[in-house]
């Protein structure tokens, strides 16, 4: 079936098969890698993106489910000028990653929860982040990095 | 100024944040096809028939094999010291002895067709005694290998002493589980692999040791070692699990070879939890003795290591329990003995820390059930059996030999970051209120081995006549951060930015020999390798410098403000690095380049306190962990960002342990967290955020007098934490609660309690 939806502000039509998920169709057809599987239950969330400026996991949904709409996914954050946005500095700056395998879903998740609650508290942050897996860093440095962005975000926009 | 010690962020990072990392499964591989295995449902069983005929028949199949096709060998012995009987096949033969061993290997066009095709082999099984408790393992009742006529593969004895606690006032015992947890590195195991023009293997794998995966792959496929080249792209973690060559990199080898096309596999999440080796794994039983004045003098601690099916590293990680077995304390006689056995379920490997949480949360927590048996507060206990800093080197009972430490000024400073005596006063307030929401205090002194096997490593630097230098480094980092550390080293001797530096890695070419990364070995043996190197080019410049200015040797100078060599005493006429570059290839043709392969100089023995604050609702059962304090000493930090990170990791880690993580199967060896929705992954909302504080107490052993620092948050941390929650409900009579302390184990360990105990009594007599 044919699909079509804007990725990182970039239209993209394709034929594609009906079962196919959206992480599988950003990262085989549209070829952008950066969205990582972790598990096949929805627990992880390393294949985190934005649909429509909102967090899902692009795991759980369809390819087909998602034409029409506008994705985002970590190739699509920096600035125009090639910066690091206000969240991937934050990371940098805070140690916020290690082996970066949950990174992409762990910076598109605050950002999503940064859109929604732009000065979050460290307990609102953790619980928002519980989707989002991560066994490098024990999150201590995840949250530290989605503090630092928090309130910057919001003045960037 | 020296970058040394300095909060350096990670060079690694921008690629990560902007594009993503590039791990197997992103490489573009044109032509590839896609293998998957068929695994066995059942935990013990013959193979009565294996039909792949629907399989083949499929369109997009390529190819189906089972373990008669391949011809290759059996995985060998580990180190030669568990049971030659017990070896396991590329793919099962005759038996299946765990769910999840793989049975068939299936090649197809696509990973979809090769997921229908799966669907299509039919497996005949004849169900056999399932084994999956240690315990009845050891008793030789049923055997997985009846050629072995046991099931026992590797044991350890040291001492046997009759009278080891007849002179003690006090002895405590104690059984402890040190249960099976899943090492879950985000990115499972992951491999491409495909022959190269050049009649050669270029196989892409995700581990911790592409060295050593590429010796497996020419040992077991019959190739020369130079006829195959190992690549790391990005690795997605591997603690432990990723260090070790698995059946399946054989196969995806052997697929490649045979095919001649490019072959990728990728585990799903549900087969790694049930592929990638399992972590601990223990049953342990301990007894001490001591004074009633709360002077140890007498420990014993016996091991049931369970291997899993087929012994893997799993099986030898006592022998690293065992050279941790008195903690750190001065214990005059300490003993241990350990039984490996194999039973029916994923093999058990090396796991963040290997043999050492082990060694420590039963010391730890038998430290505790000592202290209350005494009535001595716990802290008070340790202080008074801790290795004394004018000690070092200190002997062991069991022959260990500790090189430096400072154990009662970790302690010390814990206590202090805790508050403890505060905590304690509150705790005792908690008590008499009768409040439902208990407060506990967990302690855990402990004492580490890090570069624990003899491997030295190889570390080159290369300075090219454009000034950058080139860095290569037989340590194969997943997350550690050595592009950033070593480069630290190296600016640091050669007065380079650490922009002018590259370092190179994880490519069997390009780097000729490495142990790899794994056991907190990185910066101690690979990272002091790079300096050397580094050391060795900064003289090779001199001499070079010294024949250009026509200079004594001994007079010329490397001015590390601007990285240029002077002759003493007239700064203006300076050769730049890259200039010495070039004069070196004029030479002789050779560059500016030292190689180094550093000799182990032996083991280093980091150490800490760790301290848990925990709530315990005692009318659920809840834990909720309020703090966690790390005081580690790991020898002089060079870059305290990294190092707190490894320590940040390491606490979630031994934290989720003792609270929530294990892998658990039913009677008959089914599976019952295979997924990330039965496993009890920890997430950021069951942890606070951590605090954490170095001592530094250098190593002599090394250059740069550093320990490792990878495995001691793990080590510190799930004996703090389950001591907390054993603390938070022992006025209620609880003497012990086993890990994890979930709410169903700790209510019910409440609840056992209360029929032999007068609560309220004890809550009015208050606390310590």
């Amino acid at each position: 079936m044919k699909v079509a939806m804007t990725v990182n502000g970039t239209l993209e039509s394709h034929d594609v098969e009906a079962r196919t998920l959206l992480v599988d169709y950003l990262r085989n057809v549209v070829g952008l890698t950066g969205t990582n599987i972790g598990c096949d239950t929805t627990s992880c969330g390393a294949c985190t993106v934005l649909l429509n400026g909102q967090s899902v996991k692009s795991c759980t949904v369809l390819a087909a489910q998602a034409a029409g709409d506008d994705i985002t996914t970590i190739e699509g954050l920096a600035l125009e000028d090639g910066r690091l946005n206000p969240v991937q500095q934050a990371f940098q700056e805070c140690h916020g990653l290690q082996c970066g395998y949950c990174t992409p879903g762990m910076v598109m998740a605050i950002t999503s929860l940064l859109t929604e609650n732009p000065h979050p508290t460290e307990e609102d942050v953790r619980v928002g982040l519980e989707g989002n897996l991560c066994r490098c860093t024990g999150y201590h440095n995840i949250v530290a990095s989605a503090l630092a962005a928090s309130g910057v975000v919001e003045m960037h926009q | 100024m020296s970058i040394l010690g300095n909060r350096v962020v990670r060079r690694e990072d921008p690629k990560f944040l902007t594009v993503g990392g590039t791990y197997v499964a992103d490489l573009d591989l044109p032509g590839s096809v896609y293998l998957t295995f068929v695994r066995s449902s059942m935990a013990h069983a013959k193979l009565l028939s294996v039909d792949t005929s629907g399989a083949k028949a499929m369109p997009g199949v390529v190819a189906v094999y089972t373990n008669d096709d391949l011809g290759i060998a059996r995985m060998p012995t580990i180190m030669g010291m568990t049971n030659e009987a017990m070896t396991q096949p590329m793919l099962a033969s005759g038996t299946v002895r765990y769910v999840g061993e793989p049975i068939v290997a299936i090649v197809a066009e696509s990973r979809e067709i090769a997921a229908d095709a799966l669907e299509a082999v039919v497996v005949e099984y004849e169900p056999l005694t399932v084994v999956i408790d240690p315990a009845e393992a050891r008793k030789d009742n049923d055997l997985l290998f009846p050629d072995a006529g046991t099931n026992t593969t590797f044991t350890l004895d040291f001492g046997g002493d009759e009278a080891l606690f007849d002179d003690c006032e006090v002895v405590v015992e104690l059984t402890l589980i040190n249960q099976r947890v899943a090492p879950c590195p985000m990115e499972g195991r992951s491999a491409a692999a495909h022959m190269t023009k050049d009649g050669r293997l270029e196989f892409n794998s995700a581990t911790q040791a592409p060295h050593g995966v590429r010796d497996g792959l020419a040992g077991f496929l019959g190739l020369e070692p130079d006829k195959v080249h190992v690549v790391t792209p990005d690795v997605g973690g591997g603690f432990g699990a990723k260090a070790s060559v698995y059946p399946e990199d054989i196969v995806v080898g052997w697929c490649a070879v045979h095919l001649g096309r490019p072959v990728r596999w990728t585990e799903t999440r549900s087969e790694s939890m049930l592929g990638l080796g399992h972590g601990r794994a223990q049953l342990q039983h301990v007894r001490m003795g001591g004074t009633r004045g709360g002077v140890i003098s007498a420990y014993r601690i016996d091991v049931l290591q369970d291997c899993g099916a087929y012994p893997a590293f799993g099986a030898v990680l006592p022998f690293m329990t065992r050279v941790m077995t008195s903690g750190p304390y001065k214990i005059p006689k300490a003993e241990f003995g350990s039984v490996s056995v194999v039973t029916n379920s994923t093999p058990t490997t090396a796991y963040r820390g290997a043999g050492r949480p082990e060694a420590t949360a039963a010391i730890e927590r038998t430290m505790d059930v000592f202290a209350r048996e005494i009535e001595m507060d716990p802290a008070e206990l340790r202080r008074r059996n801790l290795i004394g800093k004018d000690e070092f080197p200190y002997t062991t009972p069991t022959e260990t030999v500790y090189d430096v430490g400072d154990y009662h000024q970790a302690l010390e400073l814990a206590l202090e970051v805790a508050g403890y005596d505060e905590l304690r006063a509150k705790q005792a307030r908690r008590r008499a209120s009768g409040d439902p929401i208990q407060i506990g205090i967990g302690l855990s002194c402990y004492v580490e081995i890090t570069n624990g096997l003899p491997d030295g490593e190889f570390g080159a630097v290369e300075v090219r006549p454009d000034g950058k230098i080139i860095v290569r480094t037989g340590t194969s980092p997943h997350g550690q951060g050595h592009v950033t550390a070593w480069s630290m080293l190296v600016a640091e001797q050669m007065g380079v930015p650490i922009e002018d530096i590259e370092v190179i890695y994880g490519d069997t070419d390009v780097v000729p020999r490495g142990a790899g990364t794994m056991g907190s070995r990185s910066l101690q043996i690979g990272g002091a390798a790079v300096n050397q190197a580094a050391v060795d080019v900064v003289e090779k410049a001199k001499d070079l410098a010294a024949d250009l200015f026509e200079a004594d040797r001994e007079d010329i100078v490397l001015d590390k403000s601007n990285a240029s060599f002077h002759v003493i005493g007239t700064p203006a006429v300076s050769k730049s690095w890259g200039e010495l570059a070039k004069a070196a290839v004029a030479k002789d043709g050779n560059p500016l380049f030292a190689e180094v392969d550093l000799a182990s100089p032996g083991p280093t023995f980091p150490f800490g306190t760790h301290i848990s604050v925990v709530e315990v609702d005692v009318e659920t059962g809840k834990v909720t962990l309020l703090r966690h304090i790390a005081v580690d000493d790991a020898g002089r930090i060079l870059n305290p960002l990294l190092a707190e990170g490894q320590v940040h990791g390491g606490i979630a880690q031994g934290v989720a342990q003792a609270l929530l993580e294990e892998v658990v199967y039913d009677p008959d060896g089914n599976p019952l967290t295979s997924t990330f929705a039965d496993y009890s992954f920890i997430s950021a909302a069951e942890l606070p955020s951590f605090e954490t504080r170095f001592t530094e107490t250098p190593t002599p052993i090394n250059a740069l007098g550093a320990k490792g620092i990878g495995e001691s948050g793990t080590i510190g941390s799930t004996p703090a934490l389950h001591n907390a929650v054993c603390d938070a409900v022992a006025h209620l009579g609880v003497r012990h609660v086993d890990m994890p302390t979930t709410p169903i184990r700790v209510w019910n360990a409440i609840n056992d309690a209360a029929p032999h105990h007068d609560a309220k009594n004890t809550t009015k007599k208050g606390g310590r």
